[in-house]
């Protein structure tokens, strides 16, 4: 009996949720589309934010540290080093260009240069040292790893330095610059999400609880004819879900569109980022947001704002 | 039964609204509370729905404190208690029928029940053919008699009307008290405050006049009196 009694209830809270959604069209229509923004702020934010990290991504992928070995310098020595460096946290990735390799790299470099190959030629020998390429986890790193280089632990079997040169003394003030960008580039990023989602998730409550205003001599009523709290505040809830479940579903459509255009427009200078394939390729977990924050936010807003004509 | 033991309510800015009223309403009576505005008819009201606490004293309905109950008895209190307003205070979005029905819906009672109850009590006060209507279709009267309708359809033991006729013209004034008394006849309390001089001379029933938040007139059979 209890259990057929709240069935009851249920259905009788979704339906009249979708009769006062119904009934009140252009309340409806206002509040689903001042909705339909807030979601379109979390969805740009979140594109925003991807565009930011593929860009940073890119540029720190970019950034690394070579170092460069004098010719005399024994291979062992120096795969010694590069074994000590892959043991350093801070260490992605070294690779290993030989002298012979380097040669090599020079020389096709410099194919059409008759005049430095002749130079080339006239020395008889490689004058290229073997280098190692390092890159960090982290631009951060690389201040770490330039100062491990530095230490003893570098030096060859016979205690003398086998390391020529290390660009990162060279690159020191891009590459800390380039660091306090992107790490203010992120920080930026986050403090503005937090704010456009702070201020839209308050004009859509301020929206709903508008709806809820309207309607409070009705609460008032329906308290004095001995309704329960959850049988007046269900409908609003489903109302809130409903505003949620449709502005969600234009914020989708809507996006769908912007990206295809934005990615058009974009692909000159986002050259290895495609918005619109991200979109796509990220469709579920960008659905799941949008139509996740609609649905609480809407859900909420009708909690939070019935609650003061529930007094009574 | 409905007792009111030297109740008072005195808001935070000092104004007395009741001061030390005492009173006893048997079951099945008709008692109509009159007076000038301000003095304390619908505050009287309120406190017994518990809409409002009294600042002193108790309110009783059947033997229970009213102002002890919890949130649930106090809903399970509100449907006993048929409730109709000057201002009539229908939903505007729902069609007469809706109107009925839901506070049939909120009382948990079964689609079957809503189904041959609400034409039952609309057929009461003769209001039928509109029971698609919208309440902005309707007159003042016809509003009025939704609204007794609805506050009729839980089968409450109490009908307060609160200045029901406060917004309508002599004749559908005549016909709304003539369904308060057919809603006595059928055997429950009814409480009427107003002003209407007419209504209260042609009842012969008992009067409670009020005055600046007191009981100034308690007669078992009474006239309007200036």
């Amino acid at each position: 009996m209890k259990i057929e009694n709240s069935k009851l209830k249920i259905k009788r809270v979704i339906r009249t949720g979708f009769f006062n959604f119904w009934r009140n069209g252009t309340v409806s229509l206002a509040s689903v589309l001042v909705m339909t923004v807030t979601l379109l702020v979390v969805g740009f934010i979140s594109f925003f934010n991807a565009v930011l990290d593929t860009s940073l991504a890119e540029l720190q992928s970019k950034i690394d540290i070579n170092v460069t070995f004098v010719t005399t310098a024994q291979e062992a020595d120096i795969l010694s080093i590069k074994h000590s460096l892959e043991t350093l946290p801070e260490v992605l990735l070294v690779t290993y260009v030989s002298r012979e390799e380097a040669l090599e790299a020079f020389k096709e470099r410099h194919a059409n240069d008759q005049s430095i190959l002749a130079a080339l030629e006239e020395l008889g020998e490689n004058p290229l040292g073997s280098t190692l390429n390092i890159k960090a986890r982290d631009p951060s790193q690389y201040a770490s790893v330039a100062e491990f280089l530095e230490s003893n632990d570098t030096l060859s079997s016979d205690g003398i330095t086998i390391i020529d040169r290390v660009n990162y003394f060279q690159n020191k003030t891009a590459i800390d610059r380039l660091t306090k960008i992107i790490s203010s580039a992120d920080k930026l990023g986050l403090a503005l999400t937090v704010f456009l989602i702070i201020v839209s998730m308050l004009i859509a409550f301020n929206t709903i609880r508008l709806t809820i205003y309207i309607a409070r001599d009705e609460i008032s009523v329906m308290r004095l004819v001995g309704a329960s709290t959850s049988y007046i505040q269900g409908p609003f809830v489903v109302l809130g879900i409903i505003y949620g479940l449709a502005a969600a579903i234009i914020t989708l459509l809507t996006l769908f569109g912007v990206t295809y255009w934005l990615a058009g427009v974009t692909g000159g200078f986002l050259s290895t980022f495609n918005i619109f394939s991200y979109y796509l390729r990220n469709f579920l977990e960008i659905a799941l947001i949008i139509i996740g924050s609609g649905v609480l936010v809407g859900a909420f807003s009708s909690i939070l704002a019935i609650r003061k004509y529930l007094k009574i | 039964m409905i007792v009111f033991d030297r109740v008072s309510k005195i808001y935070p800015d000092s104004s007395v609204a009741l001061e030390e009223v005492s009173l006893t309403i048997e079951p099945n009576e008709f008692v109509s509370i009159v007076g000038p505005s301000g003095a304390g008819k619908t505050t009287l009201l309120k406190l017994f729905l518990a809409e409002d606490h009294p600042t002193e004293g108790n309110i009783f309905f059947e033997e229970v404190d009213v102002h002890t109950l919890g949130k649930k008895e106090i809903n399970d209190f509100r449907r006993k208690v048929g409730m109709v307003f000057q201002d009539f205070r229908l939903l505007p979005d729902k069609t007469v029928y809706e109107n009925i029905a839901f506070t049939m819906e909120a009382a948990g009672r079964t689609d079957e029940e809503i189904e041959t109850d609400v034409p039952h009590v609309l057929e009461l006060v003769d209001l039928l053919p509109k029971v698609w209507n919208f309440p902005k279709e309707l007159s003042g009267g016809e509003k009025q008699r939704v609204a007794i309708a609805r506050a009729l359809v839980n089968d409450p033991d109490v009908i307060i009307a609160d200045e029901p006729t406060g917004n309508l013209d002599p004749a559908n004034t005549y016909d709304v008290v003539q369904i308060l008394k057919k809603i006595h006849d059928m055997g429950r309390t009814v409480i009427l405050t107003t002003h209407n001089k007419g209504i209260i001379d042609s009842l012969n029933k008992r009067v409670i006049a009020m005055e600046r938040g007191k009981i100034v007139r308690d007669d078992k059979i009474g006239k309007y009196e200036n």
